[in-house]
């Protein structure tokens, strides 16, 4: 995507609180700011990471909803007033920081265990170390609670405003979802992320150039559980509090499905699938059936498998091309002729 | 004494089943590279239509209702085994991630479609009066029977899946196609149509799984993700695509699960994956497996 269509579309989302607030009345847009857009921002932070390794690593890995997670987890297990209590007592200043840095280690940790494995192998480790996580989480009740989890993460107090007021939470998702959307751009582009595509193209030839290839996956795995930590921190207090269900099977492959529905081929695509992911949440009552969105979704994601495997953006990409072709090959086969 | 006894044997019952389950998904796996995701479904699809066949023929007092169940559950999960390869995976081989993610949408969908049509509440077989009951052992004392028909039935398996790839043209075929699928279909063998039949005998194991895992405990919706992970737990560790490798992962897997929950309860799983970790850092490709 383009600069200028990323800024236009920074742009919109701007002014989308105010554009809807026009549109609809106060209560409906105030919904659809934070259940629709700021859901969408946040679950697409998470996705973006997944959308970084794949997109640049090459890596598809389904334990990022569990890195993100383990952020989550750190924040609500250190921060005062989550209950219960389990360490407790520190401001949110000092505990959303630990709960990113834990989860950039433990992204560290994955990428080290699944160093020396590639595609479906990663897939499979990456998915079994997921479950692990949460299972965990889920019969442990001295550190996470067990199925309860901890409830009551409602996020700082800033300028006296409390987090979770609808236009300050999507602000601040916006922020750091643009924040880490321009630092994945850039980053692509240093000399790190350079040889990050250039081990996803052909690992030999980049290590018999001397990059060191395991130690940029490892590095990259670590970026990815920093970029997953934030949005985990956010969809923590999103949902005010955590437990083993927001970290298990299905939302791990909730993360999955939005980075493939949205594209594996550019990082806008995290949050193109998060917003169509959100509005199916959504609607699928009026769609199909108020209990089978499984269904929907899962249909959706198989559609865009069989039909386009680089997602919605890719298909988008795409439609120029397929527009013009004819009228191209015309062309050639005139030249041919004449 | 007894009490370790008793752990060893759970652990080892509970492998059986691990085995039966995994060794479909490690077939499957060996020859096509096809990472069946949607392995967990299998089990499920087969055990819902084997109690849907099972529980008016029960009702009715028919003593052939659980013998009945066993082929109808592996019949129903070959069939949809087969559906799959043939209509979505089939024409996609060697796209080895893009088919794990098809599969992973077929296990969306399949989950969703069996809770519309079963709903949430949990079900179990009950076992035949033959199979019912316990067994006086040594050291162990009173044992449920129908565990120990576990166990039979996994060595039955083995047995069966190693006669299968060792004394029969299809195994002979299997093999070959596992080490050279070009190389195979240049010798005039129709390689799709093995694939097909490895496919529905991968399919038969989970549903064959399915009927035995909700005898022993009951069957409710979620098993799928449980049994994918096993299967994949136990195929990282003891080695894909091979069938003694899956032998030794399941009883390691089995045993690892019963021992942690019977010495440190709330820290079991570690274990588990703990030796998935471990294996993979000695052994990348699983403790038989071969390097790829």
């Amino acid at each position: 995507m383009s600069a200028r269509l990323s800024l236009l579309a920074f742009a919109v989302l701007l002014a989308a609180p105010f554009l809807l607030g026009l549109a609809m009345p106060q209560a409906q847009a105030q919904f659809w700011t934070v259940n629709i857009l700021g859901r969408a921002l946040v679950y697409g932070i998470v996705a973006l990471s997944l959308t970084f390794l794949a997109t640049y690593g090459g890596f598809v890995s389904l334990a990022q909803m569990t890195v993100a997670g383990i952020a989550g987890y750190g924040v609500a297990i250190l921060v005062e007033g989550a209950v219960p209590g389990i360490v407790g007592g520190l401001p949110y200043a000092l505990a959303v920081p630990a709960g990113i840095l834990a989860a950039t280690l433990a992204g560290l940790l994955i990428g080290a265990i699944a160093v020396r494995t590639r595609d479906i192998y990663l897939l499979m480790i990456t998915l079994a170390l997921a479950m692990a996580v949460s299972r965990f989480a889920e019969s442990n009740i001295d550190w996470f609670n067990g199925y309860e989890g901890i409830r009551n993460v409602v996020g700082p107090t800033l300028f006296g405003v409390p987090f979770r007021q609808p236009h300050l939470f999507y602000y601040a998702s916006l922020a750091a979802a643009a924040a880490l959307y321009a630092g994945v751009l850039y980053l692509v582009r240093t000399p790190f992320g350079l040889v990050l595509q250039a081990i996803r193209d052909n690992p030999r030839r980049a290590a018999a150039l001397g990059y060191d290839v395991a130690l940029h996956r490892i590095a990259a795995f670590g970026v990815a559980g920093f970029i997953a930590g934030c949005g985990g921190v956010l969809t923590t207090i999103y949902n005010i509090g955590i437990s083993p269900g927001s970290i298990g099977l299905g939302a791990s492959v909730n993360i999955l499905i939005i980075s493939v529905i949205g594209g594996l081929g550019h990082p806008v695509g995290a949050f193109v699938g998060s917003l169509i992911f959100a509005v199916f949440d959504t609607f699928a009552a009026s769609l199909y059936d108020r209990d089978r969105f499984n269904t929907l979704i899962g249909l959706v994601f198989l559609g865009i498998v069989l039909v386009s495997p680089d997602g919605i953006v890719g298909l988008a990409r795409r439609i120029p091309s397929l527009l013009r072709l004819p009228r191209r090959a015309q062309a050639a086969r005139a030249a041919e002729t004449g | 004494m007894a009490l370790a006894a008793t752990v060893v044997l759970n652990g080892l019952t509970l492998a059986a089943l691990y085995f039966v389950v995994a060794s479909g998904f490690s077939l499957i796996f060996g020859l096509m590279r096809t990472v069946n995701m949607a392995h967990g479904s299998l089990y499920l699809v087969g055990a819902y239509i084997a109690y849907a066949v099972f529980e008016p023929l029960y009702d009715r007092e028919a003593w052939y209702a659980w013998y009945l169940a066993v082929p109808v559950g592996m019949a129903a999960a070959a069939l949809a085994g087969v559906a799959m390869q043939k209509l979505l995976l089939g024409w996609m081989q060697g796209q080895e991630l893009r088919q794990a993610l098809v599969t992973i949408g077929v296990s969306i969908v399949v989950a969703d479609q069996l809770l519309a049509h079963f709903g949430g509440t949990p079900r179990q077989f009950l076992a035949p009066d033959a199979l019912f009951g316990t067994t006086e052992l040594p050291l162990v004392g009173r044992y449920p029977t129908f565990r120990l028909v576990q166990i039979a039935v996994a060595v039955a398996v083995g047995l069966g899946l190693w006669l299968l790839l060792a004394r029969t043209k299809l195994g002979l075929m299997v093999r070959a196609g596992v080490d050279d699928q070009t190389m195979l279909s240049a010798c005039g063998v129709n390689v799709p149509r093995v694939a097909l039949a490895v496919f529905a005998l991968g399919a038969a194991l989970a549903g064959l799984g399915g009927v035995i895992g909700a005898t022993a405990q009951p069957l409710a919706q979620g098993m799928d993700g449980r049994f994918l992970l096993t299967s994949l737990v136990v195929v990282i560790v003891g080695g894909m695509g091979s069938v003694p490798g899956t032998a030794v992962g399941s009883v390691l897997v089995g045993l690892a699960e019963q021992i942690g929950q019977a010495l440190f309860p709330t820290y079991a799983v570690i274990l588990t994956f703990g030796l998935m970790v471990a294996v993979l850092a000695v052994r990348p490709q699983g403790l038989m497996g071969r390097s790829a």
